[in-house]
């Protein structure tokens, strides 16, 4: 017999995870289908009752997306358009049922490579608030997500929303995704991008990432210092910008297949970007 | 899994609660099993299917993936609660105008998704729409109908007008969409007796392996619950099974070797929670893995391990035809090529499920089956029983493509009911159904075509080798179609052809809608576009000219009488095609990344089996109360065949299609309609339908000495006939009521082929062309079919709206194949490995009805369940090949190999 607990506040779910060693469920679309021809025999912490996990909001510093926050919340939420490429990214994870009730911070937990929602939000500079009984600190994303299936975060720990900076609020984003299929598809590559100019319509600012090339989706640091001061991003796309990932083999695509497709892709949001 | 049931408020179905329930069993499971609410289907337990989609608090959520805790201060709706006071909802009803029902299994997902929609948007945008139902898979229906109701669900419900007089050519809503539509049908998995035991297959993780099975005592011990380990040695007839009666080579559970990953070795049978907390790993079963044979390369290599002790060589069997001496001195121009495809699995959103009892020296098995009467026969020898001591009563069937021809849970059930005098069930998951089950034959093909120089074939040379995985299935009959069916639906004064099927470690490779005929077409179909271009024909007109058509002989030699409507096909696409290359150029000319393209598919198929008899026997009673019944064994996989044969019986009788009752397949109650496969309902049982209402007018006629046109109407058990009144009762009946009985038999006339493959194999043909565009990313190797127009010749169409249905549906299936589908054995055993097309990817479809009557056919309808799909891939393919230049040679063309392919090219481009 297993034991579940569905706690209201977040003290007490903090104090039991940190008496016992619990399953933490946000969403369940990561949990239920790793439990298919088993038996699943977990202790629960269900997270679903947190009232002070729920909603997306902005400080002053900073956005909150709070840890029970859906990628149905957030396409629904009234938000600046350095949103638009998450916003973009939470209508192509899954289909509508999983985006009703998967949660982006479960997104994150999950580290899947393939994860939609962490090419938009390295891109937004995203932090990841993390709680246990001893307090709260904040990890950035690159820290947070340590390589496939693998976080930061301690057994006694939860997430607890993820923030995006408000300087970045005015950015402009987007985000791309390459399956084998229109939905319900895990992504071969995807790619994402903010841009921000200045007065004289040349690039202040340029954070880009890929997804699905590595253990852990990537930022484009050699690119985006090159893009700084350009007017014109036609053409400056080329393989050595990505010479840090390396992609894996599987029969959704070669590596060389996917490096290809993800110049191809970044390339094509760098235009739509400045159009 | 089960915690401590926690106090649960909620409404569901418009029902308060107040109940202690297991939080953390899913909510789907939770529906089903504690209130009955078996319309939440359960396809994969995953998230991939979205058969379980319900509703709520009014959003669309998939159930197995909800805790039921969940619930608590919610609102749930399912299928069965969307009616409401006798009404069916606005979207349900839009569902059955439409006709988007087939075999059902997705529906009450459908419905959710399409009532999640409806309720945030009066009248939805094509976007919203198709957003909106992007989690619902469907395997049927191409999604092209679902998505029109969901589309015109704002408008008020409205009855469905059924044409007095005559049903065939009417487009009816099916006999079974009410029940569909509700969550009331039956399928497998949803009538499951209360006191039911368990079973579970233990399969192997090798594809080849000896192994040995060790004592059980600890694990009775330990397990309580567990009732019985079954295994070969409790099989107490046959041990082994198979379509043809001298190849049962495939053991109900693996008796000194194992041939392929998931083969069954042992099945639990016990209480439910029992078996699930027994693992794999606490079996004794020890393996010993072999080396596998993992294809037909390794299957043909010279000293390959034998598979089968009398198959040398590991192949199964080996089929040629010989036209004339087959020689290309007439041909002018030659085109060559190879091809090769890989495994695709059937999909069905309804995993495999049944339960069997034993009722005295009886056994009843209730199962989702394509064919309950072999099923009964291949039990019967199995348990050592006689036929007659088997019932098979066919459950509601969510789609089967030929995937439910084989045997799955029936002989596991059977031998655990018969040992233990217990009902037992079974359900597959997804992964066991994909393992376990069989899939399209990979195919490698070589073939030459040669026309002279006015653009007249003249001859063709074709070997297709087919990797029949571990056991034979259906490999002979996918022999013996393909050397029919190799020169394409073109004549060819010179043919020659040989198919072979090899053994290897693989999963069987069985029965899939078009028996290696669409594997083939992608190869006589690149070549006729190869060979215009040569002769600088439009290809269009290439195959006009060289179109079968009624006058003509086949490659096998067969006079084609009438009904070979291919050029009327290829008519109807003429202007479309015109058109079509007209828009693609002019866009082609303004792009290089985003190309588009266009190209034809072209295919005839052989309705019923190949070259043998295949009889359907048909019986409609009139009570003495005056009830018409109709005794159908033709198993309605989602094809529509309980709808089409009342269809045929009411016109037959000259009676509303209301006033026609029906018995539907059940081996005790309803005599021998064969299997719902190779096309052959529609034909061969419509046409016995026919003949039984035929005959049983002419009985009933025969009381008022009326005559042949004469109007019947039977009302409050009296017959009326002009002035003439006979009263039912008066009449003598058997002890069922009955007082009249007509019976209808066709067999299709066919004969055997003779060993060059020469002979009159179908006793009808159905002939396709269709057209695809596309639109080719180059850079990325993305390709989205935007349009297809498929032209059908199918005799005559019983039911419009149902043959469009299976078009529909049969191009997403071809779509798949030349797009995104490859089985990959041990790797893709789930639905997010293993793409199927949503219904984003769905193209524009148009669909032309030609109607070339067959002469033999009921009204003269030929089938259509399988021609559907035959076209699509090579269509697809031409297109890409027309946006692209590119010639695909291996399908599915994924993005990745249709970008290196491209790259290829123009590195070829680069050097010349
Ligand atoms: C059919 C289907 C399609 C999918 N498609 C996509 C897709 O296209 N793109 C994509 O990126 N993903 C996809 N996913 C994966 C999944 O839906 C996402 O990763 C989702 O965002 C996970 O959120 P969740 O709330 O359901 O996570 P859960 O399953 O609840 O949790 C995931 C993991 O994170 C942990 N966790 C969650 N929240 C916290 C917290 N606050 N603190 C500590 N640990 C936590 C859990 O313990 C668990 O290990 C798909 C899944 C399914 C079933
Ligand atoms: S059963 Fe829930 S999505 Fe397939
Ligand atoms: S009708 Fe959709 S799966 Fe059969």
């Amino acid at each position: 017999m297993s034991s579940y607990i569905r706690p209201i506040d977040l003290i007490d779910a903090l104090a039991a995870l940190a008496e016992s060693d619990l399953t933490v469920l946000a969403g369940a679309t990561d949990y239920y289908p790793a439990q298919v021809g088993r038996v699943a025999n977990h202790d629960i912490l269900d997270l679903s009752g947190v009232e002070a996990l729920t909603g997306i909001e902005r400080h002053d510093e900073h956005w909150r997306i709070g840890a029970m926050a859906t990628w149905r919340d957030l396409v629904d939420a009234d938000l600046p358009p350095c949103f638009d490429g998450l916003k973009q990214a939470a209508l192509q994870v899954g289909g509508p049922q999983i985006q009703n009730t998967a949660t982006i911070a479960g997104n994150l937990c999950n580290a899947s490579p393939a994860a939609d929602g962490v090419p938009p939000l390295l891109c937004l500079d995203a932090e990841v608030e993390i709680q246990d009984r001893a307090g709260s600190r904040v990890l950035p994303l690159t820290e947070f997500i340590q390589g496939n299936r693998r976080t930061a975060l301690q057994p006694d720990q939860l997430v607890t929303a993820i923030l995006v900076p408000t300087a970045l609020e005015q950015g402009c984003t987007g985000f791309m995704k390459l399956g084998a299929r229109s939905s319900l598809v895990i992504s071969i590559v995807m790619v994402s991008g903010l841009l921000r100019w200045d007065d004289q319509g040349r690039v202040h600012r340029a954070n880009l990432s890929v997804g699905a090339c590595s253990e852990v989706a990537q930022r484009l640091p050699a690119l985006e210092a090159e893009l700084v001061g350009r007017t014109d991003l036609h053409d400056v796309v080329r393989p050595e910008h990505f010479s840090h990932l390396s992609p894996l083999e599987d029969h959704r695509g070669t590596a060389s297949y996917r490096l290809d497709a993800a110049a191809t892709m970044i390339q094509r949001m760098l235009e739509d970007l400045s159009s | 899994m089960t915690s401590d049931r926690v106090e649960l408020n909620f409404f569901l179905n418009g029902q308060r609660y107040k109940m202690a329930l297991d939080p953390m069993v899913r909510l789907s499971e939770t529906l089903r099993d504690t209130f009955g609410y078996t319309g939440v289907k359960v396809g994969c337990d995953a998230g991939d299917c979205g058969a379980c989609t319900i509703l709520l608090d009014g959003r669309q959520v998939c159930a197995c993936l909800v805790p039921t805790a969940r619930i608590n201060d919610a609102l749930v709706v399912t299928a069965e609660g969307m009616a409401n006071n006798g009404f069916l909802s606005r979207v349900q009803n839009a569902f059955l105008r439409h006709g988007a029902v087939q075999c059902g299994a997705c529906i009450p997902g459908m419905l959710a998704a399409a009532t999640d929609i409806a309720a945030s948007q009066h009248e939805p945008t094509n976007e919203a729409v198709m957003h909106g139902l992007g989690g619902v898979l469907c395997r049927c229906t191409g999604y092209q109908n679902i998505v029109q109701a969901v589309l015109d669900a704002g408008r008020d419900p409205c009855p469905i007008e059924i044409p007095e007089g005559h049903a065939i050519g009417a487009s009816l809503p099916r006999t079974d969409a009410l029940d569909k539509l509700t969550g009331v049908a039956n399928f497998g998995a949803d009538a499951m007796p209360e006191n039911t035991l368990w079973l579970r297959a233990v399969r192997s993780p090798h594809a080849a392996a000896r192994f040995t099975i060790g004592n059980m005592d600890t694990l009775y011990e330990d397990h309580p619950g567990l009732h019985r380990v079954l295994t070969a040695d409790d099989v107490p007839g046959n041990k082994c099974y198979g379509i043809y009666p001298d190849l049962k080579d495939q053991p109900v559970f693996a008796l000194d070797q194992i041939r392929y990953p998931g083969e069954a070795v042992m099945a639990l049978v016990g209480e439910r929670d029992a078996l699930a907390g027994i693992s794999d790993s606490d079996l004794p079963i020890t393996y010993e893995p072999l080396d596998p044979i993992k294809g037909m390369a390794a299957a043909k290599a010279d000293g390959a391990r034998q598979l089968h002790a009398d198959r040398p060589g590991n192949l199964l069997i080996e089929a040629a035809l010989r036209k004339s001496d087959g020689d290309f001195r007439e041909a002018t121009f030659t085109a060559t090529g190879r091809w090769t495809t890989g495994f695709v699995e059937h999909a069905y959103i309804e995993p495999e499920a049944g339960f069997a009892r034993r009722v005295g020296d009886r056994l009843e098995i209730f199962v989702t089956t394509q064919t309950p009467y072999m099923d009964r026969d291949e039990v019967a020898l199995i348990m050592g029983l006689a036929p007659e001591q088997i019932r098979i009563i066919p459950a509601v069937c969510g789609g089967g493509f030929g995937g439910k021809l084989d045997q799955s849970v029936q002989p596991m059930l059977a031998v655990a009911a018969w040992n233990l005098d217990r009902p037992v069930a079974c359900v597959y998951s997804r992964p066991e159904s994909m393992a376990a089950s069989t899939k399209r034959h990979p195919a490698e093909i070589d073939a030459r075509f040669g026309c002279d120089s006015e653009g007249r074939l003249q001859a063709m040379e074709m070997t297709a080798d087919f990797d029949t995985g571990a056991y034979a299935s259906w490999g002979p009959t996918v022999a013996g179609r393909v050397p029919v069916h190799g020169s394409g639906p073109y004549h060819l004064p010179n043919a020659h052809i040989q198919a072979r099927a090899y053994y290897s470690n693989n999963p069987p490779s069985g029965a899939f809608r078009g028996f290696g005929v669409p594997q083939i077409a992608l190869a006589h179909e690149a070549l006729m576009d190869d060979l215009a271009e040569q002769i600088g024909m439009d290809p269009l007109e290439f195959r006009h000219k060289n179109a079968l058509r009624a006058g003509d002989h086949t490659a096998t030699g067969q006079l084609l009488v009438a009904s070979a409507g291919l050029d009327q096909c290829l008519e109807a696409l003429r202007p479309h095609w015109g058109a079509a290359l007209a828009s693609v150029a002019s866009h082609n000319a303004a792009n290089t990344i985003l190309r588009r393209g266009v190209g034809l598919g072209c295919m005839w198929y052989g309705c019923g089996n190949t070259g043998m008899s295949n009889p359907s026997i048909i019986h409609v009673t009139l009570s003495n109360e005056g009830r018409v019944t109709l005794y159908n064994g033709a198993v309605d996989i989602g094809q529509g065949s309980y709808t089409i044969m009342r269809q045929i019986c009411a016109d037959g009788l000259g009676l509303p299609f209301e006033a026609i009752e029906q018995v539907t397949g059940d081996t005790d109650l309803t005599p021998d309609a064969g299997k719902t496969s190779a096309s052959r309902q529609t034909y061969v049982t419509g046409k016995a339908t026919e003949l039984a209402a035929r005959d049983l007018r002419q009985q009933i006629l025969r009381l008022a000495n009326a005559d042949e046109h004469a109007v019947i109407a039977i009302a409050d058990g009296v017959v009326r006939i002009g002035e003439t009144e006979i009263a039912l009762s008066r009449l003598t009946a058997d002890e069922d009521g009955v007082v009249l009985r007509g019976e209808g038999t066709f067999d299709p006339p066919a004969t055997a082929l003779d060993e060059n493959g020469q002979g009159e194999p179908y006793g009808t043909y159905a002939f396709a062309a269709q057209m695809a565009i596309v639109e080719v990313d180059v850079a990325l190797g993305t390709t989205k079919v935007t349009h297809i127009v498929a032209a059908h010749d199918v005799g005559k169409a019983i039911n419009p709206v149902q043959v469009e249905g299976q078009i529909h549906g049969g191009i997403a299936q071809g779509l798949g194949l030349a797009l995104m589908e490859e089985y990959l054995p041990g790797r893709t055993e789930n639905l997010h490995d293993y793409l199927i097309p949503t219904v984003g990817d769905m193209p524009e479809i148009e669909v032309i009805l030609v109607e070339d009557p067959d002469p033999n056919g009921p009204q003269g309808a030929k089938g259509v369940g399988e021609p559907g799909l035959v076209p699509t891939a090579p269509a697809i393919l031409a297109a890409i090949k027309s946006a692209t230049g590119v010639a695909v040679h291996q399908v599915p063309a994924t993005p990745a190999r249709l970008r290196a392919a491209i790259l290829k090219n123009l590195d070829r481009g680069r050097q010349s």
